[in-house]
């Protein structure tokens, strides 16, 4: 059975998730417990917090974070390609000009709408 | 490897329409007030690609190492899919300005979401399914929420694109679980292995999922929700396409994954279809008598004729695959063709959308009167309409599988769907308009559409073999 090869890794998966739960909750049940207000603060030795994260961003910040997500997932593809464009030749480096150019049309019609002018 | 010429005269069709997609996007952006442009732009795109996948139909086969079908069965609905998409713009130009949206983008997706359904509806890869199905939908809930302002359309589009994304991971799923029963994502391959030995049972699962995902797409009960309120809040001309088009597009995929590839799936599989089939056409139908408003009229409407074609799925014989696509055709322009009117009486802010709006018309504006006649009465299905010979064919199809019971379920929903076509038909001569009511000039392009629409409808209901012979080899 294929399986029984697995059980190695199983037992160490278990094993590592039950050592890191028991001491978590050691360290939780044992440890001292001396709070004040500077130890309960979001960050204890770093910056104040101002005021409440929930509130309105302009559309602009999820607009630049969306346009990134799109043209940085792209990259994922031009990784495996570089990896084999010499096998490819002419037919890899074709293929990849008209992915991209097809990107760059999307590009420059976001430049042209003003997208990715902040003001 | 490489590409070869058969392999781009191949996907030519579905190629000219993106192209033009990509050029009229920079040409939306480059020059200014540029959306008439554009239409016509993409109106020459299309009908260049119609004129491709005319000459290609002959020649069928398949292209990129069976990837993608050519010719034959992708042509047909390359066409088909490009009369929408020709008559969506011809409808679109003057209720965009009426709606004051009148922006170069929404030719822009119209165009890509026909070139998504027309790839899904040339697969021959569950991979290329998907891929299709995805740029249709992205593009499809775009166009939902065209009306940016618009409470309704913003509605539509958010809930088309919550539950389309939720159908896409069912589909998706399933494509992963036949791949991992079958070890391959070619249709040709997964047919081979089905018919050699009985699949395992994760198998079904995976077609399971497959089939909800394809329900979802073509709006069956029980995966229909989405359907009135999206058709209902999107611009009139967007849910003319979505319900043609799109649903071309996914029946398309549907019958190439589970008539061509699986042989109908088995008497199970059949007996699934024909309950989805019967509960859309009673749903649609009973549902559709009590809606006051005319646009969500037509959804649950769609979402019964989406279980009459489904009648031709389940009984997966020759007749009835050849009735699917006739009824596809028919649908097509007499769908667009109501839409087509309802957004040219239509007037901003969604007022004359409600059946007393129509009071008087047919008298008021003879033209307009006809062709909504013409559409609703096709629609309701008497001869000798396109509307008529589609029902005929699947519920034909339906008896000779032996299921009797789905024809007349079918025919019954068809006598209670009469109720609410012919009541417009009935407040547009019968009633009295009210006092000095205006008349709406109609602009010159919708009335080409309507009048092309109104002459497809009539036209293939007339000779019914003029499709039937363009789709007999098949099967």
């Amino acid at each position: 059975m294929v399986l029984l090869d697995y059980v190695p890794i199983f037992i160490m998966v278990s094993l590592a998730g039950i050592f890191g739960l028991v001491l978590s909750k050691a360290s939780e049940i044992f440890g001292p417990k001396k709070p004040n207000p500077e130890k309960l603060s979001t960050y204890e030795s770093g910056m104040q917090p101002i005021r409440t994260a929930r509130e309105r961003f302009s559309v602009k910040f999820y607009l630049v974070a969306m346009l990134f997500i799109l043209f940085d997932v792209e990259i994922v593809f031009l990784y495996p390609w570089a990896a084999v464009v010499r096998e490819l030749r002419l037919f890899g480096f074709i293929e990849m000009l008209i992915f991209v150019a097809v990107l760059l049309v999307g590009y420059v019609y976001i430049l042209k709408k003003g997208a990715l002018r902040w003001d | 490897m490489s590409v070869t010429g058969s392999d781009l005269l191949g996907i030519l069709a579905v190629g000219i329409v993106s192209v033009t997609a990509l050029i009229a996007m920079l040409a939306g952006v480059f020059l200014k007030n540029s959306a008439r442009l554009v239409m016509w732009l993409g109106l020459a795109g299309m009908a260049g690609a119609f004129a491709a996948a005319w000459g290609t139909y002959p020649s069928a086969g398949t292209a990129f190492g069976g990837m993608i079908l050519a010719g034959g069965y992708a042509s047909f609905f390359g066409m088909l899919i490009l009369c929408a998409g020709i008559l969506t713009f011809l409808l679109a130009s003057d209720y965009l300005r009426k709606e004051g949206v009148e922006y170069p983008e929404f030719y822009v997706m119209v165009l890509f979401a026909v070139s998504g359904m027309m790839l899904m509806s040339a697969a021959a890869d569950l991979i290329i399914v998907f891929l299709g199905l995805e740029i249709m939908s992205v593009s499809l809930y775009v166009l939902a929420g065209f009306m940016r302002r618009r409470e309704k359309s913003i509605e539509a589009s958010l809930k088309y694109f919550l539950l389309g994304a939720f159908a896409t991971g069912f589909l998706l799923y399933g494509i992963a679980l036949i791949y991992g029963t079958m070890g391959t994502t070619d249709l040709a391959g997964i047919a081979l292995r089905f018919a050699s030995a009985p699949p395992p049972s994760l198998f079904w699962v995976g077609a399971g999922l497959l089939l909800g995902g394809f329900a979802f797409k073509v709006g069956a009960v029980p995966f229909h929700m989405w359907v009135p309120d999206v058709y209902e809040g999107s611009p009139t001309p967007v849910s003319g396409i979505m319900s043609t088009g799109g649903k071309a597009a996914a029946f398309a995929a549907f019958l190439l994954v589970f008539v061509k590839s699986l042989g109908g799936g088995g008497a199970k599989v059949q007996t699934l279809l024909a309950i989805f089939a019967a509960l859309s056409m009673v749903t649609g139908a009973v549902i559709a008598i009590a809606q006051k408003n005319l646009k969500r009229m037509l959804a649950y409407s769609s979402i019964a004729h989406a279980g009459y074609m489904l009648t031709g799925l389940a009984a997966a014989n020759q007749l009835g695959e050849s009735g699917v696509l006739y009824y596809l055709v028919a649908y097509t322009f007499m769908n667009i063709g109501t839409f087509g009117v309802i957004s040219l009486i239509e007037q901003a802010e969604e007022k004359r959308l409600e059946f007393s709006d129509y009071a008087g018309l047919g008298l008021r504006q003879p033209f307009l009167g006809i062709v909504m006649s013409i559409f609703l009465f096709s629609l309701a299905g008497i001869p000798p309409l396109a509307g008529f010979f589609g029902k005929y064919y699947v519920f034909a199809a339906a008896v000779d599988a032996h299921m009797t019971w789905l024809a007349i379920v079918g025919v019954l929903a068809s006598v209670v769907s009469v109720y609410y076509y012919l009541r417009v038909v009935v407040f547009m001569y019968f009633h009295e308009g009210p006092e000095g009511a205006e008349v709406i000039s109609v602009p010159l392009l919708g009335s080409v559409a309507l009048l092309l629409s109104a002459a497809g409808v009539v036209g293939i209901g007339v000779f019914p073999s003029s499709i039937l012979s363009l789709t007999g080899w098949f099967f």
